[in-house]
C-alpha cells in the first residue's frame, strides 16, 4: 500500500481538537474503532502515522490494529489528497477502453501507485468505479474537472498542464 | 457435564456435552489434522484443514469450532473429507514458497506433514501469479519470511492474546494480505518485545529465530579462542525433546557430554548465575524494603519483559531490579573473576549461551552489558538451535554417558534450577531473603503458593514479623493486568515476579516447537516444570547463598552483596523505550 510517509503531517490544532472530541464520545462503547477511524478519515481526508497513533493511544488499542482495519476497508485512505486529485475510471466500459493502461501510465509517470501521493503532494492517483460518462470512455477526473476519450499519450499532456500550473 | 452420545465413524462413544468434535476426537483416539486451531487463543475456523463430515449436514464443517450433540454422527475418514483437505492444501501451496529442502522447518513443518499425510504430490496444481515478499530480518531475535506464510494467524493470536503486545497483524486485503506490522514497518523497529511467542505456534517456516550456530562453529574451531557454554535453568528439562525423549524428562547429563563432545573448552551452568542473581536480588530486596526504596520491586531476569516494560510502563522502570539476568551474570563473571583466575584475556573469552528464550539474542547486545569491557555474553543459541547442532556433529545423544558441568561455575543450588519455571525465581528469592531478613537458618524451603502454572498467582508470607505480599506472573497480557492493577492502587505488593513467556522459560520461545496436535492436548507447561522441581528436590543444596562456588566468588572477589564491585559487574540499567 503505497503510504507516503515522504509527505509531513500538517494536521491543525483543531483537527486535533475534533478527533479527541470523537475518541471521547465513543470510548467506552463496544466497537468504538471504527466509528473513530471514519471520523478521522473525515477530519483530516486521510489517515497516516500520526493519525492512527492518536486513535491507538485514545481508545488504546493496538497500532497494528488499526492499521490493519485501515488497509482492509477501502473507505480509509493512508495518502492525503494531492492539490490535483487524478481518479480513473476502471469500471466496465472505461476498462473495455483501455483504461486499465492508463492507469498504469500515469503511475509510471507520476512514480506513485493506487491511493498514493507524489512527495510534493501536487498529485494523488486512484482509481474508481463507473462515473456514468462511459459515453466518453475512457475517462480520468482531475479534482472537478474530466477528461474523455483519452489515449495513453494525453496522460502526459495532461500531467504537463498541471504541473505548470502550480 | 452430561454426556452426549456421539459416533465416530460409525463407532459409538460418550463424550462431555460442549466441547468442539476435534476435542472429542481427541478423546477417542481420532487424530484431526490442523492448521489454524490454537486451543483458547485461536479458534477461528479459517483453514479448514479440520474439515469432517457430520451426518445430515450438507457442507463439511470445521471440528475445531463445531461443537458435539447427541446423537452426532461424524465421518473424518471418507474420500470426501480426503479430498477436500487435499484440495485446501494444493490451494494453500498456489501460493507458497514450497523449498522444502531449503526451509528453517524441513522434517518439523506442520504444513509439509499434512501435505505427506494427504498425498499432496502435485504442489502445482494451481499456480498462479504469486506475491513475492521481501524477508524483514531487522529484529535481533528473528526473522520472517512471508513467502512461507499461510495466514494462520497463530502468531497473530500468540502476541495478542498471550502476550497483549500485538505488533503484528493482517494488513491489507485479499490476494494482497500479509502479517505484518503497523505501516509494513519492520519488526526491528516497533515494540515487539522478542518473546518469541509466535515462532513457536507457526506451523511453517515462516518465522524463526535468528541462527547463531554459525558463529559458535566459527569460535569452537578458533583456536585462539577460549569458548565457554553456559546452559539455563530449562534447557536440560526440554532439549531431550529434540531427540524424542518424553516431554519433561531431565538429560542433564547427556546435555553435557553433548556439549564436551561439540568441543567447548567449559561448560558452566546458567544455574550458578541464577544463584548470583539471587544474592543481589535478595540483598536489593531487604535494602529497599529497609531503606524506603521503590516498591514493589520486579524481577529483570526475563529480557522479554524488561523490554516490554521499557516500551508499555516507562514509568515503572525505577520498580525493575537492577539485577543483569542469570546468563549475564555469569558472563559477566567469567569475563572478569574466572579470566583472573586463570589468566586468560577476557578478549578470547567466547562466551555461548544455550537459552530457551529468543529475546537473550536481543539481550547480548543491550548497553551495560559488558563488565570486563567485553559483551558478557557472545552469542545465544535456543534449545532448538544446540539440538540441530549435536545432531550435525553426529552425536548420538540418547547413547552418551551423563557427565557433571565444570567446576567451579558449575555448581548450583535447586534454587538456581526452579528459575526455569514460573514462580521459580520468587521461590528461590524468598529462601534466601528468609535467613536475611530474620538472620536464622530457616527449615521450611518450599513456597508452594507460588509454584503452579497459573498465569498471575498472589502470596502472603510473614517473614521475621514483616507481612510480604507478592506476586507472579507469566505470559506479558497476564504481566499487563498485574501492572495496571499496581498502577491504578487496586494491589500492594512488595515483590512481583514476571516472566514473558506463559509458564516460564521451560515455555519460551526458543523452546522445542510441538506442533498443534500435541499443544492443544498436553500441558507442556507443567510436564517441563515438573523436571525441574524434582531436580530441585534432589538437590542437597536447596539455597543459594548455601552454594560453595557462590561463598567464594563473594568473600574472595566481591565483597558483598551489593558491593560497588558487584554493582559494577552484575548489575546494569535500562532505557525507555516508544510505546509504539
Ligand atoms: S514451510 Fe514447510 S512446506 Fe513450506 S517450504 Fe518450509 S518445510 Fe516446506
Ligand atoms: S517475538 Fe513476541 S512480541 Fe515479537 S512479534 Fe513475536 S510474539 Fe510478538
Ligand atoms: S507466520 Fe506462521 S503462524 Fe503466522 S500466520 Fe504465517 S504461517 Fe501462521
Ligand atoms: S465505466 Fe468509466 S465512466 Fe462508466
Ligand atoms: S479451520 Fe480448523 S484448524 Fe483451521
Amino acid at each position: 500500500m503505497s503510504n507516503c510517509s515522504c509527505i509531513p503531517f500538517k494536521g491543525t490544532k483543531e483537527q486535533q481538537k475534533k478527533l479527541e472530541a470523537a475518541i471521547e464520545k465513543y470510548k467506552d462503547q463496544s466497537g468504538a474503532l471504527m466509528p473513530v477511524m471514519q471520523a478521522a478519515q473525515d477530519i483530516y481526508g486521510y489517515l497516516p502515522i500520526e493519525v492512527q497513533k492518536m486513535i491507538a493511544s485514545g481508545l488504546n488499542v493496538p497500532l497494528e490494529q488499526v492499521y490493519g482495519i485501515s488497509t482492509f476497508y477501502a473507505q480509509f485512505s493512508l495518502s492525503p489528497k494531492g492539490k490535483y486529485a487524478i481518479s480513473v475510471c476502471l469500471g466496465t466500459a472505461c476498462y473495455v477502453k483501455g483504461s486499465g493502461k492508463i492507469f498504469e501510465r500515469l503511475k509510471t509517470v507520476l512514480g506513485i501507485d493506487d491511493g498514493g501521493c507524489t512527495p510534493d503532494g501536487k498529485f494523488s492517483l486512484e482509481s474508481c468505479r463507473c462515473i456514468g460518462a462511459c459515453g466518453l470512455a475512457p475517462v480520468l477526473t482531475v479534482n472537478e474537472e474530466v477528461y474523455g476519450r483519452l489515449t495513453e499519450d494525453d496522460v502526459d499532456k495532461i500531467i504537463e498542464k498541471y504541473k505548470a500550473l502550480d | 457435564m452430561a454426556d452426549v452420545n456421539i459416533k465416530f465413524n460409525g463407532i459409538p462413544y460418550s463424550v462431555p456435552e460442549g466441547i468442539t468434535i476435534i476435542e472429542a476426537a481427541r478423546l477417542v483416539g481420532v487424530n484431526i489434522p490442523t492448521l489454524c486451531y490454537l486451543k483458547d487463543i485461536n479458534e477461528i475456523g479459517a483453514c479448514r484443514i479440520c474439515v469432517v463430515e457430520v451426518v445430515g449436514q450438507r457442507n463439511l464443517v470445521a471440528s475445531c469450532v463445531y461443537p458435539v450433540s447427541d446423537g452426532m454422527e461424524i465421518i473424518t475418514n471418507s474420500e470426501r473429507v480426503f479430498n477436500s483437505r487435499k484440495h485446501n492444501l494444493q490451494l494453500i501451496l498456489s501460493t507458497h514458497d514450497n523449498r522444502c529442502l531449503a526451509c528453517v522447518q524441513n522434517g518439523h513443518c506442520e504444513l509439509q506433514k499434512i501435505c505427506r499425510d494427504f498425498g499432496v504430490d502435485d504442489v502445482n496444481m494451481f499456480d498462479g501469479e504469486i506475491n513475492h515478499y521481501e524477508i524483514d530480518d531487522s529484529a535481533e531475535h528473528m526473522y520472517r519470511d512471508n513467502n512461507k506464510c499461510i495466514l494462520c494467524r497463530r502468531c497473530v493470536a500468540a502476541c495478542e492474546k498471550v502476550q497483549g503486545v500485538s505488533v503484528i497483524g493482517p494488513n491489507e486485503r485479499g490476494f494482497n494480505t500479509h502479517i505484518g506490522c503497523a505501516f509494513d514497518q519492520p519488526l526491528g523497529d516497533v515494540a515487539c518485545v522478542g518473546c518469541g511467542q509466535c515462532i513457536v505456534v507457526c506451523p511453517t517456516g515462516a518465522i524463526s529465530e535468528k541462527d547463531h550456530t554459525k558463529r559458535v562453529w566459527d569460535a569452537i574451531q578458533d583456536p585462539t579462542k577460549h569458548v565457554i557454554v553456559q546452559t539455563a535453568p530449562a534447557i536440560r528439562a526440554t532439549i531431550g525433546e529434540m531427540f524424542d525423549y518424553p516431554i519433561g524428562t531431565n538429560v542433564e547429563g547427556k546435555m553435557v557430554s553433548a556439549l564436551r563432545r561439540l568441543g567447548f573448552d567449559k561448560i558452566f551452568d546458567t544455574n550458578f548465575g541464577a544463584d548470583a542473581t539471587i544474592m543481589e536480588e535478595a540483598n536489593e530486596f531487604i535494602e529497599r524494603l529497609q531503606n524506603g526504596g521503590t516498591l514493589p520491586m520486579i524481577t529483570s531476569c526475563s529480557p522479554g519483559w524488561v523490554k516490554f516494560c521499557e516500551h508499555n510502563y516507562p514509568e515503572m522502570i525505577p520498580n525493575l531490579s537492577s539485577c543483569k539476568s542469570p546468563m549475564q551474570m555469569l558472563g559477566a563473571i567469567i569475563k572478569t573473576w574466572y579470566a583472573e583466575q586463570n589468566n586468560i584475556d577476557p578478549k578470547d573469552i567466547f562466551v555461548v549461551g544455550v537459552m530457551p528464550c529468543t529475546a537473550k539474542k536481543f539481550e547480548i547486545g543491550r548497553p551495560d552489558q559488558s563488565a570486563s569491557g567485553y559483551p558478557d555474553v557472545d552469542a545465544v543459541l535456543t534449545t532448538r538451535e544446540l539440538g540441530h547442532m549435536i545432531s550435525r556433529a553426529g552425536i548420538d545423544f540418547r547413547n552418551l554417558p551423563d557427565e557433571d558441568f565444570d567446576n567451579p561455575l558449575g555448581e548450583s543450588s535447586g534454587a538456581g534450577t526452579i528459575f526455569g519455571a514460573t514462580g521459580g525465581v520468587m521461590e528461590a528469592a524468598l529462601r534466601t531473603a528468609a535467613e536475611r531478613i530474620t538472620g536464622k537458618q530457616a527449615s521450611e524451603v518450599d513456597f508452594m503458593e507460588v509454584r503452579g502454572t497459573e498465569g498471575i498467582k498472589e502470596a502472603t508470607y510473614n517473614i521475621g514479623g514483616v507481612e510480604l505480599n507478592v506476586c507472579v506472573c507469566s505470559g506479558l497480557a497476564n504481566a499487563r493486568k498485574v501492572l495496571d492493577a499496581v498502577k491504578n492502587g487496586e494491589k500492594k505488593y512488595h515483590f512481583i515476579e514476571v516472566m514473558a513467556c506463559p509458564g516460564g522459560c521451560i515455555n519460551g520461545g526458543g523452546q522445542p516447537v510441538q506442533p498443534s496436535a500435541v499443544r492443544n492436548f498436553v500441558d507442556l507447561k507443567s510436564l517441563r516444570a515438573m523436571a525441574l522441581y524434582s531436580e530441585d528436590m534432589r538437590k542437597s543444596i536447596r539455597k543459594s547463598h548455601e552454594n560453595p562456588a557462590i561463598q567464594k566468588l563473594y568473600t574472595t572477589y566481591l565483597g558483598s552483596p551489593g558491593s560497588s564491585k558487584a554493582h559494577r559487574i552484575l548489575h546494569t540499567s535500562y532505557v525507555e523505550r516508544d510505546k509504539f
